[in-house]
């Protein structure tokens, strides 16, 4: 058993719990930076892939997890941010400023966008911004001179401090590029967290009149946090640009909106871990599912067959089985498990057990 | 001066008139109680205070402010602060991010510096989490401190509601039945931290309450309301043997 004393604010406002839990993050970091000396080309690529799709993860779970806005629109806000990355780097900017620039362009494009949806709730949200990331595909087909159309994109080698880097020729130096982001941007997040904006936003989330009533101002609030979830989409979405090499008006589809949010349903909304782990469920699958597929080509001595959208298929099975048996996601379960090592041998199973939730009315009464 | 004034002030809901030219002062310093059966208008004269809804005529005024020129969020920073009837906390949070979120009031950092958490976002913090922490030992909320509001008994989620009002550092307190559904030691206990709100911290408190054993024991005036409109105004024994009101709960009750 574990016991967490209290001896001063210092320790709430923090990140970490103790040293034993920093130390933890610690290892996974030196880990993380030490990967490319560990796994080959091919298993360094997937894990950057999974880096990438957590930034995305922790872009959308910034307004859905955290501020109780569902987007299924946030695909068009990677397309805004992979083309408005490339399009400054032709234009000659250095990637050290192209890049930031371009989480700044979705960001404020997101807000512009928002503004008019600001009024909508749950289900109208999400399909309005479902709206916007089908138009998406044809503003891009649309804009050709801007975004080269169907015939799409090429995303050059980009130069960080001299060293060029390239998701093909320097698969370290893009990982180490990646990781950088993952890093800045789980910070950022954290310090949110802790500060009074993010507070705000769980605010909104689980309460608007009350939040009202403690002097939230509920529409700027939703402004910021459409301008942070944007911007950091931005950002994921100008990494996954460079990481394809080539992109279109199709790469960034309706089902990548769809995918996205399923795969912080699955991860655990409302919490940071719950992007990586969402993003290590998305990123895993595919392969998992084609050496499996192999396994039981092999077992029933067949060949191997494609069995089309077996991976949206199978991803939306798990997200039924979480939403039916574990509706905090991943990050939940391991909540669970965690906590029932450190109290053991003390854990009740009904600890985590909700109380019955109290009637609420619409009507303020 | 008067601290609250509402003065004819009417609101309707289609055709049911909720509140019906109804007008009273609360005195800086006492703890005014509202009554009346269900449906009288008394949690809607909160969310007309709240800035909720918008009355048809009349005014209401903090002091010389007038309040309908302010829209609800701001009224927090006048120094209004609030529970509602039907619990309204942030269930997925901690009881201690509850009230830090009633010193958002006092939030003067920028979404920037929040992000690097920079010097002056740890200081601020550091200061909101003594005034938060100073009303979790008045409210005896240590054991509950760390957890989610969604695995709290009722009642202390009620004490958690007045603790996250506190933390706004109110002028004045709005009680929405705040001991509805409490136990007897639960409401003698609320009691005494009511007279304690008044008396040490200096806050006037208004309040909603169906239980006249609590309304006469903390209250200094009544309001009695039915329909929208004053039955009768003045101490809770004057109150509670006025003609009018006895007529209005015999004639709800039969
Ligand atoms: N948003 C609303 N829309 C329509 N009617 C409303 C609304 N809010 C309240 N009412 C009506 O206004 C009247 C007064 O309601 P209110 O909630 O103020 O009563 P109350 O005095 O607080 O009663 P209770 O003791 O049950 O809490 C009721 O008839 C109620 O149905
Ligand atoms: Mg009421």
């Amino acid at each position: 058993m574990r016991i967490v004393f209290k001896t001063s604010y210092l320790q709430d406002i923090r990140p970490w719990k103790d040293g034993y839990q920093l130390s933890l993050y610690l290892i996974l970091l030196a880990c993380a930076l030490a990967a490319p000396l560990l796994l080959d080309d091919f298993y360094l690529g997937e894990l950057t892939n999974v880096l990438i799709w957590a930034i995305a993860g922790m872009g959308l779970m910034v307004l859905t997890g955290h501020t109780g806005q569902a987007s299924l629109g946030h695909a068009a806000f990677l397309a805004i941010g992979c083309y408005a990355n490339i399009i400054l780097l032709e234009q000659g900017l250095p990637f050290l400023l192209a890049f930031p620039l371009a989480g700044l362009i979705t960001g404020v494009l997101g807000v512009i966008i928002a503004i008019p949806a600001l009024r909508m709730h749950g289900i109208y949200l999400a399909i309005a911004t479902l709206a916007l990331s089908v138009l998406m595909d044809d503003i891009i087909v649309l804009s050709e001179p801007l975004t080269g159309g169907v015939a799409g994109k090429f995303a050059p080698p980009v130069r960080v401090f001299g060293i060029e880097i390239d998701r093909w020729g320097t698969p370290r130096a893009f990982y180490w590029l990646v990781l950088a982001v993952v890093v800045i941007v789980t910070l950022g997040y954290i310090n949110l967290l802790r500060a009074p904006l993010g507070r705000s936003f769980i605010a909104v989330r689980d309460s608007e009149v009350s939040a009202q009533a403690m002097g939230v101002h509920i529409a700027r609030t939703k402004v910021m946090s459409f301008f942070l979830s944007c911007a950091v989409t931005g950002l994921a979405g100008a990494l996954m640009g460079l990481f394809a090499g080539a992109f279109n008006n199709e790469t960034f589809s309706v089902v990548i909106s769809i995918l996205l949010l399923m795969m912080i349903v699955i991860g655990g909304l409302g919490s940071i871990h719950g992007a990586f782990f969402g993003a290590i469920v998305i990123g895993f699958l595919p392969q998992f599912l084609s050496i499996s597929k192999e396994w039981v080509g092999a077992l029933i001595g067949g060949n191997t067959v494609a069995i089309p959208g077996l991976e949206t298929g199978v991803f939306g099975l798990i997200l039924i089985f979480f939403v039916l048996f574990e509706p905090m996601g991943i990050y939940g379960r391991w909540l669970k498990i965690r906590t029932w090592f450190e109290l053991f041998p003390f854990y009740r199973r009904d600890m985590f057990k909700r109380q019955k939730s109290y009637l609420k009315t619409e009507r303020l009464r | 001066m008067s601290l609250l004034t509402l003065d004819n002030v009417t609101l309707r809901f289609g055709g049911l008139t909720a509140v019906d030219a109804l007008s009273f002062s609360v005195e800086p310093g006492e703890v005014f109680a509202i009554v009346g059966p269900n449906g009288a208008g008394k949690s809607t004269v909160f969310n007309l205070i709240s800035r909720f809804y918008d009355p048809a005529s009349g005014s209401i005024r903090l002091e010389n402010d007038d309040l309908l020129a302010h829209e609800s969020s701001d009224i927090a920073n006048l120094g209004i602060a609030r529970t509602f009837q039907n619990i309204e906390l942030f269930e997925h949070a901690t009881v201690l991010q509850n009230l830090l979120v009633g010193r958002h009031r006092h939030r003067r950092s920028t979404m920037l510096s929040e992000l690097f958490f920079l010097p002056s976002v740890r200081r601020a913090e550091i200061e909101n989490r003594e005034k938060v922490e100073e009303i979790i030992d008045f409210l005896d909320l240590q054991p509950h401190r760390d957890k989610m509001i969604a695995g709290l008994p009722y009642g202390v989620r009620k004490v958690v509601e007045v603790a996250r009002a506190l933390a706004t550092g109110p002028r004045l307190l709005l009680l929405d039945e705040p001991a509805s559904g409490l136990s007897v030691e639960e409401t003698s206990d609320m009691r005494w931290w009511i007279e304690d709100i008044r008396r040490q911290m200096g806050i006037t408190v208004l309040m909603v309450e169906h239980d006249m054993g609590l309304v006469s024991g903390v209250s200094d005036r009544v309001l009695a309301m039915a329909d929208g409109a004053r039955l009768a105004l003045g101490t809770p024994e004057e109150v509670q043997s006025h003609p009018a009101v006895i007529e209005a709960y015999l004639g709800r009750a039969s």
